[in-house]
């Protein structure tokens, strides 16, 4: 490279740094009259932005979104600490939730938001609240299993006919879940037993979605995921779920887990009020009226909305009952570990 | 943390790594001498497309392959798309290193009665030592920290553990262990390269300019020889690019918003160009003193600036996020950290190639300029960056083809609502919308094709 070139994209270079740089550390203004608050979202971003959007147009208080995945952005609260520049903290799944809840990162809701939804969408302690769900489902292969051949509970899959047949996306937050309902429902031994079947007999997949392909093109016969992955992509094309049908286990079984995605308000937030308004709204009729007729497939949870209608209903899905705040404790990753899963 | 699984992941990470450094080495190596020194017809062509798999980023290619046939998961195919993925990180070295290579050793070992093999192996090869194993240090240490296209390939290793550690123990401490661990699989990777390496000096001695080599002709092997090397690109950025390309076609949710689309250019591109400047300016000092002055302690220095790169990006961030927040909170979430957690989540790349670039200028030139009464600024300025530059301009557009393709530390550190390629790629990805994800794909490899092609641009001889 020629040297003026190079002195060129040097200075180039220098200018898009210092200049980025002072555009960046705008972000720490004090608290102003007319308050943005940031929303830390490890929801997927389309639905959150059609959500946060209406928020907006309803109080007129701005929201700025901060993206990533639970576990990512929940380590980074805890890591942040009282310095955290999040208001408020939307999950996909409640595990992350608890962990923040675990280190004192929550303040208390409001109990008007708190009555706006059923006592199984929300911990015991009140610092946070569902407000989407999402059922777990056996997505099979129609082409090699008829509905007789269907596993009659998640249990079943640890049989040896089951062996090499189906996937797991066993690292994720999600399956956790999974597995802390069938401990909570079971008890510890029949988990452990279960856990040794699903390591000899199950696939190992990254995700939900790489499992459902998977399933659509006849490498497995089926697999355990949540529902949405399904709908969305019959939404779409149906590329990777053509061949794909779902069972859902119901009958209180552990593989008919719901799990919630939950939102909170941070402890450390310089906004509270309208950070408690944000979460209201998620979980109120406005809000959840979005959720019901965006795209995203989830369930909403509120009683005054019908869900999206091409989803089976929320009320025949027959979920166990479980104590949402005590998901994902650590015996759930020691038994995995113990099995090999982890 | 000992625990039957952590083995069996231990097993899979030192499998998969010195298979494929010793892969990549030979695979670069054969590649990098075909082009440079015989007859191969189309070599200019050929030496673009071999290097041009680097513009297309490890995750991209394993989705092309998987999205093709379920056949390459587990080890053989994790080996062979991982090998795609990186033999032009030895390719790249070797090439420059063939090209400046004077060939009058050569022809003396020729007139001594060496066959072209042993000459070969005794002359050339020795002399293509800092090349080949610097290639294949970072090739180990790009494995270490390879995360997404392993994942998609369903070939767990050690950071996948990681990641699985944080995702789903939420246990820091213990994930902070594992990648203590890594730590000393990449200190064994530094010391067995400083081993190899001996303490040679590799700078040319002798007077005058060296000639270039006269090419070997391949005669009957012309066409089994070109087979080759057109097996090679297809197979690492035919079968990529040929499923991008499907996507955006087939693909029910592929939409072009145009507006978001050149947002995310824009910024991938300035936070690479930011990066590329701020690392090479950091490992400038560092990669001088360990060739010029040896050392033991500027041989640690050296050393120490790769323990990051083997350290899966969330660790690096979330350490960070702790320092940051506590010791310098304005700063938190600027553009400015981010580019310093790029600086040194990369450091090692432009290192190996500032090192190699050093190692081969000689010293003597710059001693005379000193003698002939030019000041120490000006001797930097007009003779010893002029000598290095293609050298570091190539580990600079390491780091910026790095950064394009960088997700957790971005995530984490960038301001809020800044959106690169690499994250909306993530974000549709996961969203399994390969339609919509495609286009972010298609324009981080376009964004990089300029840094690929700087990387293999033929220097002057003598600046």
């Amino acid at each position: 490279m020629g040297r003026r070139r190079l002195l060129a994209a040097g200075a180039l270079s220098l200018a898009l740094l210092t200049a980025a740089a002072c555009g960046g550390s705008g972000d720490f203004g004090p608290a102003s009259a007319k308050a943005t608050i940031t929303l830390y979202n490890a929801q997927h971003e389309d639905l959150m932005k059609l959500m946060v959007d209406a928020f907006t147009k309803e109080t007129g208080i701005k929201v700025e979104m901060r993206n990533g995945e639970d576990p990512e952005m929940a380590n980074q609260i805890i890591q942040e600490g009282s310095a955290s520049p999040a208001d408020v903290f939307v999950t996909e799944n409640s595990p992350a939730m608890t962990l923040v809840d675990s280190k004192g990162g929550f303040a208390a809701l409001d109990a008007a938001t708190l009555a706006q939804l059923g006592k199984q969408y929300q911990p015991s302690n009140g610092h946070w609240i569902g407000f989407a769900a999402r059922s777990t489902v056996f997505a099979y292969n129609a082409k090699q299993l008829t509905a007789g051949q269907l596993p009659a509970s998640i249990m079943d899959l640890a049989q040896p006919q089951w062996k090499g047949a189906f996937g797991i996306a066993a690292a994720g937050a999600d399956f956790q879940a999974i597995v802390s309902a069938v401990l909570a429902l079971n008890g510890e031994a029949a988990t452990a037993e279960w856990l040794s079947g699903l390591k000899a007999n199950a696939k190992i997949y990254q995700g939900n979605g790489a499992a459902m392909r998977a399933v659509n093109a006849g490498e497995i016969k089926g697999a355990v995921i949540y529902h949405y992955y399904w709908y969305q992509d019959r939404a779409e094309s149906g590329a990777n779920s053509g061949n794909v049908e779902l069972h859902f286990f119901g009958n209180k079984d552990p593989g008919a887990f719901v799990g919630v995605s939950g939102a909170g308000v941070l402890k450390s937030s310089r906004h509270k009020a309208q950070a408690q308004a944000l979460v209201k709204f998620l979980t109120g009729k406005a809000g959840q009226q979005v959720l019901a007729q965006s795209d995203a497939m989830e369930y909403s949870i509120s009683a005054e909305v019908p869900t999206n209608a091409t989803l089976k209903p929320l009320t025949e899905l027959s979920p166990p009952d479980v104590e949402l705040s005590t998901l994902n404790g650590p015996k759930v990753v020691e038994l995995m570990q113990q099995a090999g899963l982890l | 943390m000992v625990r039957p699984r952590v083995g069996e992941l231990l097993g899979n990470t030192a499998r998969l790594t010195l298979a494929c450094m010793a892969l990549c080495a030979v695979l670069g190596t054969a590649a990098a001498w075909l082009v440079e020194r015989t007859a191969l017809p189309g070599r200019r062509g050929w030496h673009v497309l071999l290097a041009a798999p680097l513009a297309v980023p490890a995750f991209v290619t394993s989705f092309g392959w998987v999205s093709l046939t379920a056949r390459v998961e587990g080890y053989a195919g994790a080996l062979l798309i991982v090998t795609l993925s990186y033999y032009p990180l030895v390719y790249l070295p070797v090439a420059a290193t063939l090209r400046g290579l004077d060939p009058a050793l050569e022809e003396t070992a020729a007139a001594l009665g060496f066959g072209r093999w042993r000459t070969f192996g005794r002359v050339v090869l020795p002399q293509l030592r800092p090349a080949v194993l610097g290639g294949a240090l970072l090739v180990g240490l790009h494995l270490l920290a390879e995360f997404g296209a392993l994942q998609m390939l369903r070939y767990p290793t050690f950071t996948t553990a990681i990641y699985d550690q944080y995702r789903s123990a939420f246990n820091g401490p213990a994930a902070n262990m594992l990648a203590g661990v890594l730590v000393v699989c990449c200190a064994l990777l530094l010391a067995g390269e400083l081993g190899l390496r001996g303490r040679h000096r590799y700078a040319r001695l002798g007077r005058g300019v060296a000639r270039p080599a006269e090419p070997v002709r391949l005669r009957r092997l012309t066409v089994p020889v070109l087979a080759g090397v057109a097996a090679v690109v297809v197979l690492a950025l035919g079968v990529p690019l040929a499923s991008l390309g499907h996507w955006l076609v087939v693909g029910a949710s592929t939409a072009f918003p145009l507006a978001t689309l050149a947002t995310a250019a824009g910024t991938s591109l300035g936070l690479g160009l930011a990066a590329a400047l701020l690392t090479t300016v950091l490992a400038l000092p560092v990669a001088w003193l360990s060739v010029r002055y040896r050392g033991r302690l500027s041989t640690a220095l050296e050393r120490s600036t790769y323990v990051a790169n083997a350290l899966p990006g969330i660790v690096v961030a979330l350490a960070l996020i702790t320092v940051s927040i506590r010791f310098a909170q304005p700063v938190y979430q600027t553009t400015g950290l981010l580019v310093l957690a790029y600086a040194i989540l990369f450091l090692p790349r432009v290192m190996v190639a500032a090192r190699a670039a050093i190692a081969q200028a000689p010293p003597i030139l710059g001693e005379v300029a000193q003698g002939l009464g030019a000041r120490a600024l000006g001797t930097l300025r007009r003779v010893t960056l002029p000598l290095i530059a293609p050298g570091i301009g190539a580990g600079a557009a390491l780091v910026f083809l790095a950064v394009a393709t960088e997700l957790t530390a971005t995530l984490l550190l960038a301001p809020t609502g800044t959106q690169t390629l690499a994250t909306e790629f993530w974000n549709h990805t996961r969203d399994v919308d390969y339609g919509a994800a495609a286009p972010y794909a298609g324009l981080m490899v376009l964004i990089s094709a300029p840094a690929t092609y700087l990387l293999t641009r033929r220097p002057r001889r003598h600046p």
